[in-house]
Formats: structure tokens, sequence, C-alpha cells
């Protein structure tokens, strides 16, 4: 089975900071990480490659140091990676990002002289939070879709898909190629172990530009193809004063806090 | 290139399952009423399903002024093909200027290929939605970057505007029983084999049942409690307001809750008229999922946590000791 990896290179959203005048992100020192949901997409795409054989072939769009992102996934088990990045890409919404994807999965398909069974990815990225760059990529492919996935399995030639619902679960049977989002496996994603490290610290990460995909009409990229425009960004305001009890004892705050709750008719 | 003007009308998205229409259908029609008369609009609730029509009066009921349906047996269950063929097809017959979609798991995997197929823009989980004075362009506001920034996003060129809006921000309004409006059936059929999925089976952890998004007081749980154990004191404390247990991330991530308790940017976003706070501290993806909340009071050791910073009532101190001090507090109350 041939495998797809989309992954994309966040920032760690527990780490980052906002510049409270200029409203833009602090990036200095805010380390970069592959995003996690897309971590799990790749270990599944890692192991059905173990069982079924095939190749798994990495590819994220970004920035050139977005590569470092591409290189850590050859380290877990990726047989290739790909970074897509070019001058004309930048400032895609998500319909410019996956019309680009959509396009450089058939160029790499070309390349590597393979055709896809499975395009994997994580449910979102943890920066963005959309979920709507995969289902975009399915949408162009034309291929059918699994979003939300919990466990993944191969079975005579389909793919049979846990699928994560509000209070509990679906088993989705889908024929290939398909692409399947995933929130999280009932397996952990693996550690490089070092020789696969030292290995992908060498290899170097091919690019693809706009020149690299033939059929790319550059109308529909980056900022000029984007149909949602963002008109501003500001730091979410939280502050409110509060009657805050400290230094009192347990049941005479309770107690009081208690019968505010019930004087303003809340309880 | 888009005629823009041809484009008229709010429409919101009904999601329903096994004929039942999802609340937050409803929701979505209470925050664009106002929308649509500002405007000077209609608005539109489209229901894709299986024996929908009382989902559509209900839709109605709740604010729409009228109801188109696709109705059908292959509309059961969701499925990507049929409902994304269904309400691309009604969207190219009608029109609609804005379209927006409850961002449960199946609007979200149903929204992007619909924005796709029609060539549009698509905002995710907006907290805010607005008409911008100077274009009457929708504003939509989401958060990004684990709701550390906020943006404004618009969609000046392309029709129609399409906004995903989580279950639970909004709040419904309230059902009028008097109210009338034109109920539309469209004929739109999806073939099986069109279907390129297929539902095997369905395990619904009903034991489990959580409703946070339409629960009135939560008491929720954070690293703070401490253990699995201690969670014991939270639902004691929850039973006596009769309100629904949470937890922050921490505690799935430690294994003491499952994730169907979650609070917060990467679990449920609620809005219940009290929320109560256990030993969380406040991180900003937490506080992003309980900004709908009227009110917030908090409970932890720390005066410094960030959580206090968004509570109306606070507690400062040892959890162990208020914890079964509150619920002796409001038991003597409700006696």
């Amino acid at each position: 089975m041939n495998i797809c990896v989309c992954v994309k290179q966040v920032p760690d959203t527990t780490e980052i900071r906002i510049d409270p005048e200029t409203h833009t992100l602090i990036r200095a020192g805010v380390p970069s990480i592959v995003n996690p949901f897309d971590t799990y997409a790749l270990e599944a795409a890692v192991r059905l490659r173990e069982k079924l054989g095939g190749r798994v072939v990495v590819i994220s769009m970004g920035p050139p140091q977005a590569a470092e992102a591409v290189r850590s996934c050859l380290a877990v088990g990726a047989d290739e990676g790909y970074l897509i990045s070019g001058r004309k890409f930048g400032g895609s919404d998500t319909l410019a990002t996956s019309y680009i994807l959509s396009e450089a999965i058939r160029a790499v398909e070309k390349k590597e002289g393979i055709s896809f069974d499975l395009i994997l990815g994580g449910k979102q990225a943890v920066d963005g939070d959309t979920a709507q760059v995969a289902p975009e990529i399915a949408e162009h492919l034309g291929l059918p879709q699994v979003t939300y996935a919990l466990g993944i399995e191969e079975k005579d030639g389909e793919l049979r898909v846990k699928r994560d619902c509000d209070n509990g679960y679906d088993i989705i049977s889908v024929k290939l190629p398909a692409v399947v989002t995933v929130v999280r496996l009932p397996y952990e994603p693996r550690y490089p172990s070092i020789g696969p490290w030292l290995e992908s610290k060498k290899r170097t990460i091919p690019v693809l530009t706009e020149a690299d995909l033939e059929t790319v009409d550059l109308t529909r990229c980056g900022l000029n193809g984007s149909p949602t425009k963002v008109k501003k960004s500001y730091t979410p305001v939280r502050e409110k004063h509060g009657v805050i009890l400290s230094k009192v004892p347990a049941d005479e705050a309770s107690a009081k806090v208690a019968g505010m709750l019930r004087e303003a008719g809340i309880i | 290139m888009t005629n823009l003007n041809e484009y008229r009308n709010i429409w919101v998205y009904i999601e329903t399952e096994c004929g039942k229409a999802k609340n937050v259908g409803f929701e979505l029609l209470n925050a664009a009423r106002p929308l649509a008369e500002q405007k000077g609009c209609e608005l539109v609730a489209v229901v894709i399903g299986n024996s929908i029509e009382s989902a559509a009066r209900d839709a109605i009921c709740y604010g729409a002024d009228r109801a188109i349906i696709v109705d059908g047996p292959e509309y059961e269950y969701y499925s990507t093909d049929a409902f994304v063929n269904a309400l691309v097809a009604v969207v190219q017959k009608y029109k609609p200027e804005t379209l927006m979609i409850g961002a449960t798991n199946n609007g979200r995997d149903m929204a992007p290929r619909v924005s796709c197929r029609i060539g549009t823009g698509l905002t995710a989980d907006c907290t805010e939605i607005g008409v911008d004075e100077a274009t009457g362009n929708m504003a939509w506001t989401r958060p990004t970057f684990g709701g550390n920034l906020m943006a404004v996003i618009m969609c000046p060129e392309h029709r129609p505007q399409m906004g995903t809006v989580r279950p639970g921000v909004f709040r419904k309004g309230v059902y009028d029983e008097t109210r009338t409006g034109e109920i539309i059936h469209e004929e739109f059929h999806v073939a099986a084999d069109e279907i390129r999925t297929k539902l095997v089976e369905r395990v619904q952890e009903v034991a489990d049942a959580v409703d946070l998004e339409g629960a009135e007081i939560i008491v929720s749980g954070g690293r703070g409690v401490g253990s699995a154990d201690n969670f014991r004191q939270i639902f004691e404390l929850a039973e006596v307001l009769g309100a629904t247990v949470g937890c922050s991330r921490a505690v799935v991530d430690a294994g003491w809750m499952p994730h169907i308790h979650q609070v917060g940017q990467s679990g449920k976003t609620v809005a219940p008229k009290l929320y109560i706070a256990v030993g969380i501290s406040g991180a900003i993806q937490h506080l992003a999922g309980i900004a709908g909340a009227d009110k917030v009071f908090a409970i932890n050791k720390d005066p410094e946590a960030p959580i206090f910073s968004v509570a109306d009532y606070g507690i400062v101190g040892n959890l162990n000791d208020v914890v079964p001090a509150l619920t002796e507090a409001f038991r003597k109350l409700k006696a």
C-alpha cells in the first residue's frame, strides 16, 4: 500500500506568546514541532506499510525551515519526504493550500512512479484548528474521505476506520484510494531510534516549487487565490474583577459564595 | 467571476440524524436572526435527513422564515458523499449569500468539501458573527493559535460566505409555536453507488453520555484535583447542584477522566449559567472553551492562577477543604 502523509510544521501552541502591541506571534524561542495529530497519521501509515508493504511518502507545505519537519518524519519510518515551498504559495488560505497540496500529490506520484492508495493527515493542525485542508484535498482529487479516525485497519483491499462520534464511535468502511484524517490511535507514535535519526540528518529534502507543479494554476494559489481574507487580529481580553476570597476559612468562604450565587438567582 | 448580487439570504444548515435535529442548528438560527434583520433578508433553514418534516417545523419556530428540506432514506445516517451532493445541489439552485453550519464532527467533515466544490471561502469554528458595516460582508471571528489570538475573517468576492460554529457557542432562542413559514421539499436523491463509504457498525457509549454543551451548571476539575480518586468530591459537588461534570485536558491526559468530559479548545465548548472550575489553572485553551459561560466560579490554591482573572467568584484555598465545605453549603441552601 502506497501512502502519502500530509504533515504541517506548527509552533508549539502551549508555548506561544502574543505581542500585546502588534497582536502578532512572538516566534523567537518558540519551538517548532510536527503537528501532533499528524504524528499519529504517520505512525498509522508506517504500521500499514510494515504489514502490507509499499511506500510511505511525507509531504509538507511551508517555508524552507519546514524541511526539518519532513526530516523528522524520515527518522520515524517515512521512506521519502518532500517540502512544498514556493514564493507564489505564501498567504494561502485552506482552499488555496489544499489545491496546491493536491497538485503536489499528483507531482509526487509522478516522481516516485507510484500512485497513492491512501492519503493520511491529522484531523486538524493545532495552530489553525480548521480541519479543512484534508477534506478539501479529497475534494480536489475526487476521493472519498473518512475524518476523525480513532483506528485504521485494512481488510480485503478496503479500509475499516473507527470514527469518533459525539457519544461513541462508528465503524466506516471505505474503498481505496481514499483520504483519512486521524484524531489519535490506540498506540503512541514511535520515537526515532539512533540509526534512522542519523541517517535522516544526511538526507536532502527535495523541494517542489511552483515550477515543479506542471499543471498548477497560479491564480488559485497564495493570497490572491484565497477567497478568505484576514481583516484583523487581536488578543482576546479576559479581565474580570470578581469577588475572590483569600485567607478565609473554607466553610465560611463556601457559605458566602453559595449565598451570593443564590442571591444572584444562579442556583 | 461570481455575480455577487445574485446571492441572497442567510442559510443555516440543520443537522439531523435518524430524523432528529441537533441543537447546534437551532443555536445558529438564534445567532443569525438579528443578522437577517440587519441585512433585511430572509433566514432560511436547510434540513437534510430522513423524515425531517418536524425538524423543519421546529427550525421555523426557532426563528427561520422558511425551510428547505431534502428528505430521503439515504440521509438516515450521515455520509460525506450523500450530504455534500445534496447540500451543493440546493446551494447552487437557490444561491444563498451566507451559509452557516454547526461544527460537529459531521459538520466539519461536510463543510470544507461543500465550500471546495463551490469554490468559496469557509471560516472554521467562529465564536462571533457580525455584518461589516462598510461592505455588508459577514465578519467571522475565530480563535487561532490555541485561543491566543482572535482573527476576523471575511470572504469578499465569493458566495456563499460560509462559516462553521461549534455547538454551545450560541444559545437556542425561545421556541415560538405561533411562527409560520413555508416548507419547501427539494427532491434530490443520491444513488447507493455514489456513496463511497459504508456505516458498518455504530457503538454508542450511552452509559457515558455527557451533555456538557446543554448543561446549565458545570463542575469541572483540573490537575489540582490530584487524582482520579479525588474526582469523587467533584461528582458529589455536582450532584448537589444537579450539575454536569467536566474536566481540563490535563486530567484527560493523566487518564483520570475520559475525553468525553473534556472542556476547552480540544474538547467541548460550553455556555452554562455557572461554570465551577476546581483546581483548573486556566490555560488559554481551556478559557477559550468557557468564554460563553455566564458566571465563572474558580477554586484554586494558587492566588496567581489565570483562572481568577476570568472569575466572577473565587475561593483561594486547599481543594480538600473547600470542595466538601461547598458541597455542604449548597446542600444546606437546597434543603
